[in-house]
């Protein structure tokens, strides 16, 4: 099936098989190998992008069903070398370990911000219950997101 | 004592991976690569009566499909560690092939590897393989299948024991000194079964280059070397200088990443096959049926007291279940990373554990977080508070009633224990009166009561641990069954510029090596530290190492790099003398250059490099090059240490537990890295109250998994948790140049029983004395009404 879409600001067109997921598409198709798969149930979170403005798991779909769609992953968030504040306020906090689960939590870090400005760690640990990291216990992610509000919003 | 160590340098590494420009396995594409999928076993015991892959060979975008009945299915996985028998038996070691022939042994062993031109092309055909299977009767509890009539695993043996083992003083001498106590308390309980989960599961691509007769397998491995090493001379029978191994971003081990795997063998044999690269990366359902587990142990123990509470004798029994197979450093777990723990941080005068090691249908156990020692911590911190509750004691005042007064392992010798280890140095009280002190001790146990006056549940719950890691002096572990030295080696190119490349066999999947050895190189060197980069993970790269797990990058990693940089300076010294005209023993080095003392005579670190490499005016006699390899063979393992304590309230109508503060006070000797330490302290701490209150891999008894998902094993998420508030006390490690003792497990050693004796001190008013771990709800509230 033919799909068009816009991803991280380009427009890509291909043929593709309808049973290719998002995070497939985007990791074998397009090299975009920032947005890692670590399970098949949809309960990690290491996939999250953002799909029309909204975080979502991108194993969760097909590529087929993003057709038309604007989707910004991991690669798209960082303008060149300059680091975008949420992935600034990771480094800063050390809210990542091996860095596996970290593209996802960024991109969910986003989704929590754009919905709320000033997101109490009780909001943020609510945000997060979808992405999975055996690193951190959190503790670093929660301070990185409310750095990053900070940051952002002020 | 310089401008990096100690600090909290910001991470190197992190720009690649928030960016998403991490370079895992599964990142990695090859030229006319393959992709790989396996054919797994429904059942965990079943007879392999025919497979017939005739329809899969034909389907479209197929390679090649093997089974057994093909060479790869001569060979077989080697086990690492060997423990004999206490009557002298020699351990029983059964082939763990590479794919299943004739019998299957746990679910989702592998029958047959389909390659094809995509994976959902290998995935499509590895559904057209039919496999007959005669289904047996399992067995998964490591009790059950020591008893008389239980299925057994392996039939070329009379029962399923691997081994059994012992250890500390006569088992008779301690049964006499519990029949003596005034008080003894018991406990019976199951230390479950955990999968370890990092989040990248495994990925392998393998790549034979016909033309240089020379393999490359890419590997999500802790352990580089030692993959090396097992694959070459142990599985295929291959040459190892023809192998090169890399693992470059690694996305969590835990231990699960240590061992060689069948998978890691099957590919590297089919990609010779095929002439081609050929991939294969798990899915978390595979994972789960196919990643080496953790703990099993099923215990029964017994400690005496005197009547003021101290520890008169502590008597254990112990069946630890080894999977089907035995996986790398297996045997070592439940034995001398185990048993060599009893002793805690207490004065215990008589110690005896014995262990009975069965093989049951289920995935092989092996290694994770804590290896062996989180066990003995759960026993003896659960069963020192249950003792504190039956002898109306507090949990903190029998702690400081039965610790090993304080030694630092310089003016005051080490400690000996009853379980064969020598402690290097310690200060167990300081880290319970720290964590006492930021928990508010006093003042919690007022407000607990009041609480319950309004009918709400508060516990609080204390652990003090010890830890062995910094692992291991060969020759020590050699004696205890391992098949490896345990060294590690640390090379120190300084290039013809000054600037410094560090190859080190440790193995970075999270920990910051990148950053916190750069730190120790450049202050030990005295230059930036821009100008050193640390290179891991690729045999070609780094002469050899035994890679990272058990707390031992920085301690015997560390101290590697730290022998070649004296190397460094001392040749270094030669040359700057020559260039200053002074004599050697007049110089003094500081700051990246060599001063004449008392003078401002001096040459820089630079130019002392760059004369090494352009000796035109140079020492006679002496080698160009400023460049060293060494190898450091620990003298002891470092004893890290520390005091966990945990505040919970239960929910009485539901038994839910709600974790509402968290505080640990460790030791790991000195820091180099305050926020690393700590990432890893909340990281450990969260694995711990994991497997205290979710984790559990559960089988149901005909051997199937009835939790393969993240729909069905809980882990911690971030809402299961509060913020972990940290502390350290220092107590440097007298053994070892940095003074380091190791910080990745502990957390993970320390806080599952203060979490536990925490919801127990929460409902123990109701008479609940123990609850099996993981703390559901449902247990809980069970054991509430009872």
């Amino acid at each position: 099936m033919n799909i068009t879409l816009t991803i991280n600001g380009k427009v890509y067109a291909h043929d593709i098989a309808p049973r290719l997921s998002l995070s497939q598409y985007l990791r074998e198709v397009l090299d975009l190998t920032g947005t890692h798969i670590g399970c098949d149930t949809s309960g990690c979170g290491a996939c999250t992008i953002t799909l029309n403005g909204d975080a979502v798991k991108s194993c969760t779909i097909l590529a087929v069903q993003a057709d038309g769609c604007e989707i910004t992953t991991i690669e798209g968030m960082a303008n060149g070398i300059e680091m975008h504040p949420i992935q600034e306020a990771f480094k800063e906090h050390h809210g990542l370990q091996c860095g596996f689960c970290t593209p996802g939590m960024v991109m969910t870090a986003a989704d929590i911000l754009k919905n709320n400005a000033h997101p109490t760690e009780k909001e943020i640990r609510e945000g997060l219950k979808g992405n999975f990291c055996r690193c951190t216990g959190y503790h670093n992610i929660v301070k990185s997101i409310q750095h990053a509000a900070e940051k952002i919003n002020g | 004592m310089g401008n990096f160590i100690g600090k909290s340098v910001k991470r190197r590494e992190d720009a690649r991976f928030l960016k998403g420009a991490g370079k895992y396995t599964d990142d990695i594409k090859l030229p006319k690569m393959t992709q790989a999928a396996f054919v797994r076993s429904p059942y965990a015991h079943a007879r392999i009566l025919k497979v017939d892959t005739s329809a899969a060979l034909k389907a479209s975008g197929v390679v090649a499909v093997y089974t057994s009945n093909d060479q790869c299915g001569d060979y077989g996985v080697p086990c690492g560690w060997q423990v004999n028998f206490k009557n002298g038996e020699t351990m029983r070691e059964p082939k763990h092939p590479l794919l299943a022939k004739d019998k299957i042994r746990h679910l989702g062993e592998a029958v047959a590897i389909v390659i094809a031109e995509s994976l959902e092309l290998a995935r499509d055909a590895a559904e057209l393989v039919e496999v007959d299977y005669e289904e047996l009767a399992a067995v998964t509890n490591p009790r059950e299948a020591m008893k008389s009539g239980a299925p057994q695993v392996h039939d070329e043996w009379k029962d399923n024991a691997a081994f059994d083992w012992c250890i500390g003083n006569d088992r008779a001498e301690v049964e006499a000194a519990l029949s003596a106590a005034h008080h003894v308390t018991e406990m019976e309980f199951r230390n479950q079964r955990l999968a370890p989960n990092a989040i990248e599961p495994r990925s392998y691509i393998a790549d034979y280059d016909v033309n240089g007769d020379k393999w490359t397998l890419y590997t999500s491995t802790q352990n580089p070397h030692l993959i090396r090493l097992l694959l070459c001379a142990f599985a295929l029978g291959i040459p190892e200088h023809k192998v090169r191994v890399v693992s470059h971003d690694v996305g969590g081990g835990f231990g699960s990443k240590i061992y060689h795997y069948t998978e890691e063998a099957l590919l590297t044999w089919v990609s010779r096959e095929i002439g081609r690269p050929v991939k294969w990366t798990s899915d978390r359902s595979e994972a789960f049926l196919t990643d080496a587990h953790g703990r099993d142990h099923m215990v029964t123990s017994k400690m005496g007291f005197d009547k003021e509470g101290k520890i008169v004798a502590h008597l254990t029994d112990e069946y630890c279940g080894m999977g089907a197979y035995l996986s790398t450093f297996a045997p070592a777990i439940p034995t001398y990373l185990h048993g060599t723990l009893f002793q805690g941080v207490y004065t215990t005068p008589l110690i005896h554990l014995n262990v009975t090691a069965p093989f049951t249908h289920t995935v092989p156990v092996d290694a994770y977080r804590g290896a062996g020692r989180p066990e003995a911590t759960y026993l003896l911190e659960r069963i020192l508070s249950k003792a504190a509750s039956e002898m109306n004691m507090d949990q903190a005042e029998i702690r400081f009633k039965n610790f090993i007064p304080p030694f630092d392992g310089i003016t005051q010798p080490g400690y000996q224990t009853q379980v064969a280890l020598q402690y290097d140095s310690g200060n167990y009280e300081a880290t319970l009166k720290r964590g006492l002190e930021m928990l508010g001790y006093e003042d919690f146990r007022k407000e607990q009561q009041e609480a319950r006056k309004n009918g709400k549940l508060l516990g609080v719950g204390i652990s003090t641990y010890i830890e062995g890691c910094g692992i291991a002096p060969s020759a020590v572990v050699g004696a205890l069954g391992a098949r490896a030295g345990l060294y590690e080696v640390g090379h120190v190119r300084v290039q013809p510029t000054g600037k410094v490349s560090v190859f080190t066999g440790a193995h970075s999947h999270g920990q910051g090596h990148e950053t916190v050895f750069a730190q120790f190189v450049a202050d030990k060197l005295g230059i930036a530290m821009d100008d050193v980069e640390i290179v891991h993970g690729d045999t070609d790269q780094v002469a050899f190492g035994m890679g990272t797990y058990g707390s031992r990058s920085l301690a015997v990693g560390g101290s590697a790099i730290i022998k070649s940089i004296d190397k460094v300076l001392e040749k270094g010294a030669k040359i700057a003398a020559h260039k200053l005209e002074a004599a050697e023993e007049d110089l003094e080095y500081a700051d990246g250059k060599w001063t004449v003392k008392g003078t401002d005579k001096s040459v820089s670190f630079g130019d002392v490099s760059l004369t090494a490499y352009v000796p035109h005016d140079y020492p006679e006699g002496l080698e160009p090059g400023l460049d060293f390899s060494s190898f450091y063979d620990p003298s002891n393992f470092t004893y890290p240490f520390g005091a966990h304590i945990a505040v919970v309230e239960v929910c009485k109508d539901t038994g839910k537990v709600d974790l509402k503060r968290f505080v640990a006070c460790d030791d790991v000797g000195n820091v180099m890295n305050p926020m690393i330490v700590d990432g890893q302290i909340h990281g450990g701490v969260v694995q711990g109250i994991g497997q205290a209150l979710l984790e559990e891999v559960v089988y149901d008894e005909a051997g199937q998994m009835i939790n393969g998902s993240y729909m069905d094993y809980a882990m911690p998420r971030a809402d299961d948790l509060p913020m972990i508030e940290t502390d350290r006390t220092t107590t440097p490690c007298p053994h070892n140049p940095l003074g380091v003792k190791g910080a990745g497990e502990a957390g993970a050693i320390g806080s599952t029983p203060a979490v536990v004796n925490a919801v127990v001190d929460a409902v123990a008013h109701l008479g609940v004395t123990d609850i099996q771990m993981p703390l559901t709800p449902q247990r809980v509230w069970k054991a509430m009404q009872n």
